[in-house]
């Protein structure tokens, strides 16, 4: 039966997090803009008690490995699972601060990776990391077949050499997720993930980038020289299929792209409520029911937003329940972040112009939530790279063919 | 001075083909006036100087066509005037998030969509250009049970619970293959629902009969007005309170098959709520104006007037309060979004399927992002304005406040149905232009989402 509410079974957990971000993440939200590069100590606890919680099973899954697909038997109908329970949760923190959400313990997009490709003996060992994720080098970004950081295999080791940037927590997780080619001859194929802990010899954290916005959230770049990784640390298969080619360490990006579209809907949401409060003391209601052409421009301007803004939301709703319902969702997981990526950039920045100065100025936090916005629709594949993927399945075309 | 101003006015061109008032005309364009006097003037066709043109068909031009209502058949009064009618209940509220249509729903879009495909997309050119719909479609749109929809099983419908879900999915799947069609197709049930949601049980036994046997009536739900800036919840047609009766004046302008219709449901300002009314088509005082729209077309658009039309006090449908009329209005709009989406879908089709087969500088076009993205921008938008919609229908369904999913929904398939409807007619380029494609009728018919007030509801 069709139905597009916040699933009963998650209500609470949605309303936790609201709290969390509202009594936790906003009160330090500014600090951490300004002290860039500053450990948000407050996170600490904050972490311990969403442990807390996932042991108890009161978060439903939720979280960064709230996106692994389970594999046991179908159970009889519907499901609102992980996936779903996370895209919200990660929704209500980032309407806290994006840039907290990011360095959350614990919940690094390494931890999402793991969930999805590590086999059962690895989950277990890796269980408890806080693993951040290594993929973009200074001469590749989105062109993964461009990737240039090798892994050789050594006896029981492989040995990684090369340089990644834009690792998110990079200096503060316990460990990093890297991407590296067994073989750069055969392509995107040859493309494994390695879990490399911190402390490991020829592993080094060079410096952290100065940004436009998630300025609470740390950036590193991180070299590998000659540095050596236990064999099992490899997640997934070792074997180069060429056939199945990328797929594998794709896989990730089905399920993080959802939670990197709640991220997106969460900020923009934060600009939504407080703008809507802003217009309303400036004696502009939002009528739903009246044409917009007959309400005020600034009326109609919001509507708009909010029209775009629920659709990037239910976007996102359905990538992630498609995902607790295990069906492919590569297709609906693009459109969610190409939407909702698109959307968090034109409902914070034009919130900023609807408070004229209240919304330029630091006192207010909506010009922070506009830089904040960026990057989201930029990591996890731009913009560009969701249209690519969106195009090449709608129109049946390969990526030699649509390049 | 005054004879001064009536010469000005007399040669002013503004405040008809299109021309505003603050435009003037100078010598030249006085020249040019009468010059174009002479050359639309018989005398040069009878003397031969030119072919003759083909006389417009009175119902494709509004070229003056003006007659009475149809003549309604004799709806018997039967049941109580002043007890309820039948009410179904709203759909459960399962508390799970799901997008799959219930069994029931999925083999009713199943039925829709081999009409729309097989029925509505090959007659819908012609319908357009004749501005009506074939009557054996219509005939077979009765036989897959559309006008029922939304009517009560105990009153000889198929509706257990409230129909909003299944009556959005119906539409959509219509307008796949054409909106016009299913605009056309879909009035009457519009009305039957109405009557289902509001009636009192004289109003359903009365007119309810009608719809679930063999012989539906033509009936439409007339909410718009030919106004600028129109806000359908500040109409001009006005009802006054008459003896036992009411008496209602104004004009009501996109009414579908006005002219064939036997019912309307009329919104007017009643003591200063918004109230609908039970108007029978052979009322003294209604008269029906032809009036063809950019699309829609073969829904035969017309203009409605009702000029001292008296009605009994038991025509007001539901409160008159404003509640039933608001209610009203946000389910129209409802239908309108399903309408777009189902649109948008076909573009979406067509498009992909030409940018695939269309080749330049030695390859598909769709070989090109410029292309390409505009397909996958088609793509997303539609979806969201898809799960829009569907979540204002759930709630409608559930019993649930929807004003404001509804409004959102509106907003994404008004704005972004008529990019889809622009990029579909661009994207074949001069081909999107002429109508050997069905682009360019998708980008007339969606241009009427976001202005569209009554006409179908869910």
């Amino acid at each position: 039966m069709i139905n597009l509410e916040t699933p009963k079974k998650h209500r609470q957990l949605i309303d936790q997090a609201h709290q969390v971000a509202m009594n936790m993440l906003r009160p330090i939200s500014r600090k951490y803009d300004q002290a860039e590069h500053a450990y948000p100590k407050e996170l600490d606890m904050l972490a311990a008690m969403i442990d807390g919680l996932a042991d108890s099973g009161a978060s439903e899954g939720a979280g960064a490995t709230g996106v692994r697909r389970d594999d046991k038997a179908d159970e009889k109908g519907v499901k609102n699972g992980a996936n779903l329970a996370s895209v919200q949760s990660v929704a209500e923190m980032c309407w806290g601060d994006t840039g907290l959400t990011l360095s959350m313990p614990r919940q690094g997009l390494g931890n999402s990776a793991i969930a999805s490709v590590a086999n059962d003996e690895q989950l277990k060992r890796f269980e408890g990391t806080w693993a951040s994720m290594a993929i973009t080098e200074p001469s590749m970004g989105s062109d993964s077949a461009a990737l240039t950081t090798t892994a050789v295999r050594d006896g029981d080791e492989y040995v990684l050499n090369g340089e990644k940037i834009f690792v998110t927590s990079g200096e503060r997780s316990d460990s990093v997720v890297v991407w590296a080619s067994l073989d750069k001859s055969l392509g995107r194929a040859a493309i494994k993930s390695f879990v490399v802990t911190k402390g490991t010899p020829g592993m080094k954290v060079e410096r952290l980038e100065h940004k436009l916005g998630i300025r609470a959230s740390d950036t590193a770049v991180i070299t590998f020289t000659d540095c050596r990784v236990p064999a099992e640390n490899l997640l997934g298969s070792p074997e180069i299929d060429v056939k199945q080619g990328f797929a594998g360490a794709m896989a990730t990006f089905d399920n993080t792209r959802p939670l990197v579209a709640a991220m997106a809907v969460g900020c923009a949401r934060a600009a939504l409520d407080l703008t809507r409060g802003l217009l309303e003391e400036a004696g502009v209601e939002i009528d739903y029911d009246r044409p917009a052409q007959v309400q005020s421009a600034a009326a109609a301007k919001f509507l708009q937003l909010e029209s775009d803004w629920e659709g990037g939301r239910l976007l996102t709703l359905q990538a992630a329940w498609m995902a607790d319902n295990r069906q492919p969702n590569s297709l609906e997981a693009s459109m969610a972040k190409a939407k909702a990526g698109r959307v968090g950039s034109d409902v914070t920045l034009s919130c900023v112009e609807l408070a004229a100065s209240v919304g330029y100025s630091e006192t207010e936090l909506l010009e922070k939530w506009s830089r904040d916005s960026k990057i989201l629709d930029i990591f996890e594949g731009t913009q560009q790279i969701q249209q690519l993927i969106v195009a090449r399945r709608v129109l049946g075309l390969s990526s030699a063919e649509l390049k | 001075m005054s004879l001064l101003k009536a010469t000005k006015d007399a040669v002013s061109p503004g405040g008809k083909y299109g021309v505003s008032k603050s435009e003037s005309r100078d010598p030249i364009g006085l020249a040019v006036l009468a010059l174009n006097k002479l050359a639309q003037s018989e005398l040069i066709d009878r003397i031969g100087l030119r072919r003759q043109t083909e006389k417009g068909v009175f119902t494709v031009t509004r070229s003056g066509f003006r007659a009475a209502g149809a003549a309604s058949r004799a709806f018997a009064r039967r049941g109580k005037k002043d007890v309820a009618g039948v009410r179904v209940p709203s759909a459960n509220n399962t508390g799970i998030f799901d997008l799959t249509p219930s069994e029931d729903e999925q083999m009713l879009v199943d039925v829709v969509s081999d009409f729309a495909a097989e029925v509505l997309r090959p007659a819908a050119a012609e319908a357009n250009e004749a501005c009506a719909a074939p009557g054996e479609l219509l005939a077979a749109s009765l036989e897959i049970g559309l006008p029922i929809l939304g009517v009560p099983e105990s009153l000889g419908g198929i509706s257990e619970e409230r129909s909003a879900m299944a009556g959005t999915l119906v539409a959509e799947a219509l307008a796949k293959g054409d909106m016009g069609l299913a605009v056309a197709a879909l009035a009457p049930g519009s009305v039957a629902t109405a009557l289902s949601l509001w009636g009192t049980d004289q109003q359903q036994a009365t007119y309810l009969p009608e719809f679930t046997g063999d012989a539906v009536p033509a009936a439409a739900l007339a909410l718009n007005e030919p106004k600028v800036l129109f806000d359908v919840l500040d109409p001009q047609t006005t009802a006054v309170k008459e003896g036992a009766g009411f008496v209602l004046n104004g004009t009501k302008s996109l009414v579908v098959r006005a002219a064939e219709a036997e019912l309307f449901v009329v919104g007017a300002r009643l003591n200063g709520a918004n109230v609908l009314f039970l108007v029978e088509s052979g009322t003294e005082g209604v008269s029906i104006e032809a009036d063809p729209a950019m699309g829609v077309r073969a829904a035969s658009l017309a203009t409605l007037r009702l000029e001292n039309v008296k009605v009994a006090a038991e025509a007001v449908l539901g409160a008159t309060d404003g509640s039933t009329y608001l209610e009203c209005v946000r389910l129209s709009r409802l239908a309108w979004c399903a309408l777009a989406v189902g649109t948008g879908q076909a573009v979406l089709d067509y498009v992909s399927t030409y940018v695939n087969e269309r080749q330049a500088f030695g390859e598909p076009i769709s070989h090109r992002q410029a292309v390409a993205f505009m397909v996958a921008d088609i793509a997303i938008e539609l979806q969201a304005m898809r799960l829009l919609t569907y979540r204002a229908a759930s709630r409608a369904a559930q019993g649930k406040e929807f004003s404001r999913e509804v409004a959102l929904a509106r907003k994404a398939c008004a704005d972004k149905g008529m990019k889809i409807g622009l990029d579909g007619v661009q994207l074949l380029g001069g081909h999107g232009f002429v109508k050997e494609h069905p682009v360019e009728r998708w980008y007339r018919d969606l241009r009427a989402i976001g202005l569209m007030e009554g006409g179908v509801l869910v």
